[in-house]
């Protein structure tokens, strides 16, 4: 019987299996950032322990960075103490640090493919729950808590249950003005936030194989939405196209291609789930509730269900409410899930010559210093500028809640990141989830608008 | 870490699914460099008005309730990673969540730092619920090392499964970390065979160390 795409690479990480399930596997790549690796470099001081392969791991900044006026001490003293803690770990440890004001700065998700950090058969770890996005390249990819950093840092090893397989197939081609983020958000929709729970994913399908790296990237991203372990996209020719040339990628490509071209799921193997969706039934998608499950085509209405009470009551949303000509106050495109230089390629093309409406504020906060100075070149800034939007620098920015950038009480604002959960954009803030395409739609009216009209 | 073996404590009931890690500490309050004292900041904006004053209708803020065990709905932990989840549930107390399904990062978490997931059928959750709720003086009981959960002289158990080594760790206080440098010489030995010590061990990808099983011919 043949071997799903996942399996033949996690069996050719296991070190040593230890029992039910439970295998030592060898991590090829760690990233680490600041919030949830200085609990882990104390870990392994207290014990006397150096970094097993410090050339393993490549650190960043990006969670506590503010957007504004990087060349300036970080105002908060919480976030700054965090931030320099990280220089502080990466050089007494002698590992690789892309920090704030690095020319390779940028949220952890965006900068490992970039920098060719990322590449196909690998097993990818980092203490945050959207290092999914790696799945894109054919990578075991997945989230890990800090006591888990700690154990990579001393052995470069993970101890782990082997999760089930689910292969989600993604048939036909998808409609203009439909993006890979609604295509996730669909998934997530029809499955529930823990419908994918206890799995590792497969995307596949022709809609699948259609996609940019970016597009992949965005969907892998939110395989961790729908409670999967991650998800993966077998790599092929846009893969290789993709990492070719990018400095961390293997000069000989011929050679890595060997095990690259076996990275697929054998025709017979067996997954322990199927899914199949026609890309043709997929509209673009928005959020009405406080988990990114809770969404709907945009035309459609609010449905009626007991169980979203308490959702409804926190957006002040009603069941049976169409979305549509929703007033919204914020729009923030950026994050891991949309902040690469298509999103801003799209976001612009819709923007070029319009103005934002006047209650709306509107940041565009690129990925990572690269599609920033690409952006610029291009000339997006302008572009951006010109419609009243805001061009601000590399981070994780109002995704969470947790740097400067905070979405105020009560205020709605259309994202186009990953979570839209109780607070999660500051407290009371109620986050409604869409594609970059939907964003710049609701920044140009003021409310929520169906992108495909401004398209046409 | 500490050992787990067996637990006997009244129990808190928090009757809601999909509880997120973004719920149970807010990102605002990640930014400490060591792992104590998060348990002030537990379920913060759930728990605490914006002037800081409890919030009566939060059940932590309900008296009649209290104990070392977390009862919640199905799909808890889900969402960010952070680790801090499990520190502030610990540092406020709690030894063991009991819920029909924990999310898998949430999960190991937990047991890395000696808090035990106890993951239970929904019916039986819904028995714990409906027992503690109508009498908050009753106890749960947990036993780890048979593998068992009940409600005190009620006659009614059900029993949870763990995995066996994650179960030894618990019991005896291991640490991952403990063990995983023990394994030093096989983790070497992984390494040399694949790729010589080399990064790019695709290099190597017809050595044994990659199962022949899925090479083509």
């Amino acid at each position: 019987m043949g071997k799903t795409l996942f399996n033949k690479i996690w069996d050719a990480h296991v070190v040593e299996s230890i029992g039910e399930d439970m295998d030592m596997i060898y991590i090829d790549r760690h990233f680490i950032h600041e919030v949830t690796s200085p609990q882990a470099f104390s870990g392994i001081e207290k014990r006397g322990l150096k970094i097993f392969r410090t050339e393993n791991t490549i650190a960043t900044a990006d969670h506590n960075v503010p957007t504004l006026d990087q060349h300036l001490p970080i105002k908060e003293q919480f976030s700054r103490r965090q931030v320099e803690r990280l220089t502080e770990n990466c050089v007494k440890h002698d590992i690789e640090l892309y920090g704030l004001g690095h020319e390779s700065q940028g949220i952890v998700h965006v900068i490992g493919p970039e920098l060719g950090l990322t590449l196909p058969g690998m097993t990818i770890v980092c203490g945050d729950s959207h290092t999914s996005t790696h799945g894109a390249f054919g990578c075991i990819a997945f989230g890990i808590g800090t006591s888990e950093v700690e154990q990579v840092f001393a052995s470069q090893c993970l101890i782990q249950s082997r999760p089930k397989t689910m292969r989600i197939t993604v048939d036909g081609k998808i409609g203009m003005g439909v993006t890979a983020k609604d295509v996730i958000l669909y998934i997530i929709a029809k499955i529930s936030t823990s419908g994918a729970a206890g799995y590792f994913l497969e995307y596949a399908g022709e809609a699948i194989r259609s996609m940019s790296m970016e597009g992949r990237m965005t969907i892998c991203n939110m395989s961790i939405e729908m409670g999967a372990r991650g998800g993966l996209i077998a790599p092929d020719e846009t893969t290789f196209e993709y990492v070719k040339g990018r400095k961390n990628a293997p000069e000989k490509l011929s050679e890595a291609n060997l095990y690259w071209e076996i990275l697929f799921s054998d025709d017979d193997a067996i997954f322990n789930k199927e899914l199949f969706i026609n890309a043709s039934e997929i509209e673009p998608m928005i959020t009405f509730g406080t988990n990114p499950g809770m969404g709907i085509k945009i035309s459609e209405t609010i449905p009626a269900d007991q169980s979203l009470s308490k959702a409804l009551s926190y957006m002040g949303f009603s069941e049976g409410d169409k979305m549509l000509g929703k007033k919204i106050d914020y729009v923030f495109i950026g994050s891991c899930t949309n902040s690469r230089i298509e999103d801003l390629r799209a976001a612009a093309q819709l923007v070029k010559g319009k103005k934002k409406a006047a209650h709306v504020s509107v940041w565009i906060v690129p990925g990572s210093q690269a599609v920033s100075r690409q952006a610029q070149r291009e000339g997006l800034d302008k572009i951006f500028i010109e419609a009243g939007f805001e061009f601000r620098q590399a981070g994780c920015s109002a995704c969470l809640g947790m740097n400067e950038d905070k979405i105020p009480e009560g205020k709605y604002c259309v994202a186009t990141s990953n979570r839209n959960f109780e607070g999660r954009q500051g407290q009371g803030a109620r986050t409604i989830l869409a594609s970059p395409l939907t964003a710049v739609a609701a920044a140009l009216t003021g409310k929520i608008t169906d992108a495909r009209a401004l398209l046409s | 870490m500490k050992k787990f073996t067996t637990l006997n404590s009244t129990a808190i009931p928090l009757h809601s699914e999909n509880v997120d890690t973004d719920q149970v500490i807010p990102a605002r309050f990640l930014k400490a460099v060591s792992k104590e004292g998060f348990g002030k900041n537990l379920f913060y904006d759930w728990r605490y008005d914006d002037n800081g004053n409890p919030k009566s209708d939060f059940i932590l803020n309900d008296l009649r309730f209290s104990g070392s065990i977390l009862i919640a709905g199905k799909n808890f932990g889900c969402g960010s990673s952070r680790e801090h989840a499990a520190w502030a549930l610990g540092s406020f107390g709690f030894k063991v969540i009991v819920s029909s399904f924990f999310a898998d990062i949430f999960r190991n978490n937990a047991l890395n730092n000696g808090l035990l997931p106890v993951q239970v059928s929904e019916i039986y959750l819904q028995q714990l619920f409906f027992s503690v709720e109508n009498d908050p003086r009753q106890k749960i009981v947990v036993d780890l090392e048979r593998e068992m959960i009940s409600i005190e002289g009620k006659g009614s158990h059900q029993r949870f499964e763990i995995n066996a080594y994650r179960k030894t760790c618990m019991m005896n206080g291991y640490d991952a970390v403990d063990f995983l440098v023990s394994r030093k010489n096989k983790i070497e030995e992984f390494e040399q065979k694949r790729n010589g010590g080399k990064m790019e061990f695709w290099n190597s990808v017809t050595d044994t160390a990659f199962p022949p099983s899925i090479i083509p011919v």
